[in-house]
Formats: structure tokens, sequence, C-alpha cells
């Protein structure tokens, strides 16, 4: 793996011309690469990874902290954004998980908003998506199932096992229920990690698709229209795969706080 | 040049770079201090702060249409007791209207009343005197025609009839 070296010798040949043909990297945009000097990716490097992040963190700090400090009864502009995600989520989670998955409000607020932040950042021209990786997603989705299957165990003992078995079903189609029951269940977080990193990916990637035809003088302006019309659509798909993502999160969270014989 | 740039793709890196596993632990680390950091700084400033402005801004609402509330009350009770007074008012003229009006008219009864009285008693005073006036004036006018009727007699005839007996023929006349 020498991802910096490929990239080294793919701009060289970008820079050569190849002469009006095409030139596909649409995948380069989601390497992991050390952010100073050339070397192995290790656990602790600070890589674009890192800065991106980062740059996460201080919109997150920036929106909800700098922007409510005054704790104006009369908000500012930045004061009711903040307050509007505040009241967005709170309702999500009292609406859908319920009123004892409340303590849980940080946690999907803070899943709710580095998604959308990482996002929205993701956007930029000639920045990196971390939402697009399976790593990032899979592990944000492995949490939720984990903390829903303790959770759910911690709470209701044996119980919980309950939530497989459909008492309001036909005695004879239960056990086929049950099992079709557990296999959904962990199913969960590849779904859930995958529908994330999936969108955010396929996205950027016809972009980048669309911005190499842009190269061809001849279907340049329907490149260009289309990369527009796309971009308009990956705004959209960000907001909502954020918001997919936390609603899921409350869902499986209602399975855990929640009485499981329904 | 794109062929062989394609083949060297293939053989030096997977398809997908969310596929290359040798940069999962940088990612899965710097994730976890991501949200670590995120969490930590929503749970203890943030999201408590924007409770709490969000909670005040509910109360102060509440309290101010308690207050408006309050107020209203107040406004029409101050209107109930202008219009009480109002109307006491209007009926302590109206009484004070209505006493003087009989202290007027017993005023002005007893004023016509003595007027009267004092009317008849002039009347009365002046018909007597009328009266004497008249009663003297018969009394003259009789003897006036009596003396009158002696000197017409004497003239005429001469000691044929006496004093007496003309008086009473005078005295019948002056009656018929």
């Amino acid at each position: 793996m020498r991802p910096d070296k490929r990239r080294t010798s793919d701009l060289a040949d970008e820079a050569k011309g190849e002469e009006g043909g095409l030139v596909f990297h649409p995948m380069d945009q989601f390497l992991v690469k050390p952010l100073f000097g050339d070397g192995p990716v290790g656990m602790f490097t600070i890589t674009n990874v890192t800065l991106w992040m980062a740059l996460t963190v201080l919109c997150i700090i920036a929106l909800l902290v700098l922007g409510t400090r005054s704790r104006a009864i009369i908000p500012s502009r930045t004061q009711s954004v903040a307050e509007l995600a505040y009241g967005f989520i709170f309702k999500m989670v009292e609406d859908v998980a319920g009123k004892e998955a409340i303590k849980f409000f940080p946690l999907v607020m803070t899943l709710f908003l580095f998604i959308v932040f990482a996002n929205f950042l993701g956007l930029l021209p000639m920045s990196f998506t971390t939402t697009s990786h399976i790593a990032v997603t899979a592990v944000m989705a492995m949490g939720v199932f984990l903390l829903v299957t303790l959770v759910g165990f911690w709470k209701h003992g044996l119980g919980f096992l309950g939530i497989f078995w459909i008492s309001s079903a036909p005695l004879i189609l239960r056990p086929i229920l049950a099992l079709i029951e557990v296999i959904s269940y962990f199913v969960r977080p590849l779904s859930h990690s995958i529908r994330l990193a999936g969108n955010m990916m396929a996205g950027h990637a016809v972009i980048k698709v669309f911005a190499a035809f842009a190269a061809v003088l001849a279907i340049s302006p329907f490149a260009i229209v289309a990369i527009t019309a796309i971009y308009a659509l990956e705004v959209l798909v960000s907001f909502i795969q954020a918001y997919v993502f936390a609603i899921l999160t409350c869902v499986y969270l209602k399975d855990a706080v929640s009485d499981p014989h329904h | 040049m794109a062929t062989e740039n394609t083949g060297e793709v293939v053989a030096d890196a997977p398809g997908m770079p969310q596929l290359d596993f040798s940069t999962f632990p940088n990612q899965i680390f710097w994730l976890v201090v991501t949200l670590i950091v995120i969490y930590f700084v929503l749970s203890r400033i943030a999201l408590p702060r924007i409770g709490s402005v969000l909670a005040e801004r509910s109360g102060t609402i509440t309290n101010d249409i308690a207050a408006a509330e309050d107020l209203k009350q107040k406004a029409v009770e101050a209107e109930e007791a202008y219009n009480k007074a109002l109307a006491d008012a209007r009926s302590e003229a109206a009484k004070i209207v209505a006493s003087t009006k009989a202290e007027i008219q017993t005023e002005v009864d007893a004023a016509i009343q003595e007027a009267d009285a004092e009317i008849a008693a002039r009347a009365a005073e002046g018909e007597k005197a009328i009266a004497a006036i008249r009663d003297s004036a018969k009394a003259d006018a009789a003897t006036v025609a009596k003396d009158i009727a002696k000197d017409i007699v004497a003239a005429v005839a001469p000691g044929k009839i006496d004093a007496k007996s003309i008086t009473a023929a005078v005295t019948a006349k002056m009656k018929g």
C-alpha cells in the first residue's frame, strides 16, 4: 500500500495532459494521507482524517458554544440555529425513543452533529469527507448497536430477548418471526453504517466523474450542469443521511429502554 | 500510458480507499477522540446552556402572560369601580335634586299661603270700608232726601203735612 506514490504518479500523468484523454481518479479524494510529510499511516499519525475531524469539532464548538455564549432570551442568529438543532434532536429522541431515552440525548446529538458537519465540510471542494469511510461509520454504528444491546440487557435482563418474540403474532409463526427478527437485529449495524458511507462516497465519486468529463470540450457544459445538480442533491443527502442516522439510533434505543413485550 | 497507469493503480492500492485496512486504526483512533471531545463539549457546556436558555425563555414567556392576565383583570376591576362610582354619583345627584325641589316647593307653598291670607285679609278690610262708606252714603242720601222732601212739601203746602209722615213716606220709597 503506497497511496502517496500512486498519487504522485497520477499527478504527473495529469500534468502531461494525456492528449485530451479522460483522467478518472474519482476515488483519490478518499485517500487517507499523513498531513505532514510522507510515510506510513500509523494509528496516531496526524492525517487528513485528523484535520477534517478537528474542523468538525471546531464548527460544532463555534455553533453550539460560541454561538450561545450570550445566553440571550432573545437569541442571535447563531444562537437560534443552535437552539433549533437542540430542539430538533431533543424532540426526535423524545418522540421516537420515548421519555426514558432522554438520558441518551447528548449521545444522539453528538452523532447527529458530527455527521451533519462532517458531511457538509466534505462538500467543500478539495476537502476530505470523513463520513464516507466505512471505518468511521462502522465504529459509530457498532457503538450504537453495542449500547442498545447492553442497555437492553441491563434494563430488562433476559426479558430483553422478548423483542424477538412477537407475542401478537399467531403462535405457529412466532419461531419463524423470531429467526427473522434475530437476523434483522444483527444486520442493523451493517445497514446503519453502509447507508451513510455509501451515500457519501457515491455522491462524491459521481461529482468527480463528471468533473473529469468537464475536461472534454464537447460535453463540458453538460458536465458542469450535472456537477451543479448533483452538488445540490448532495447538500440534501448530507442532511438527510445525518437525520436518518440519528433517527435510526433513536429507533434502536427505543428497543433498549421501552418494554420489550409489545 | 493510460493502461500502464490503470495497471499500476490495481497493483498498488485497492480500488476503494475505504477498504484499505491499513488506515483503519488511524481513522478509528481519531474518530473516537473526536466523538469523545464533541460529547464532553456538548454534555458539559453546550446542551445544559441551551437547555437553561430555553427553560428561562419559556419561564419568562409564562410569567409575562400571567402578568398580562393580572393587569387585564385589574383593568376590568378598575372599570367596574369607575362605573359604580359614576352610578353612585348619579343617584346621589338625583337625590339631592329631588330633596332640593321638595324644599323649594314647601317654601313656595308657605309663601303662597301667606300671601293668600294677606290678600284675603286686605280684601276683607276693603270690603268693610266700602260697606261703611256705602252705609254712610245711604244714610246721607236718606237724610238729604227727607230734608229736600220736607222743604218741597213746606213750599207746596205749608203746615198741612207733618214731618213724621214725610220721613216715613221717603223711607218707604227708598226701600222700594
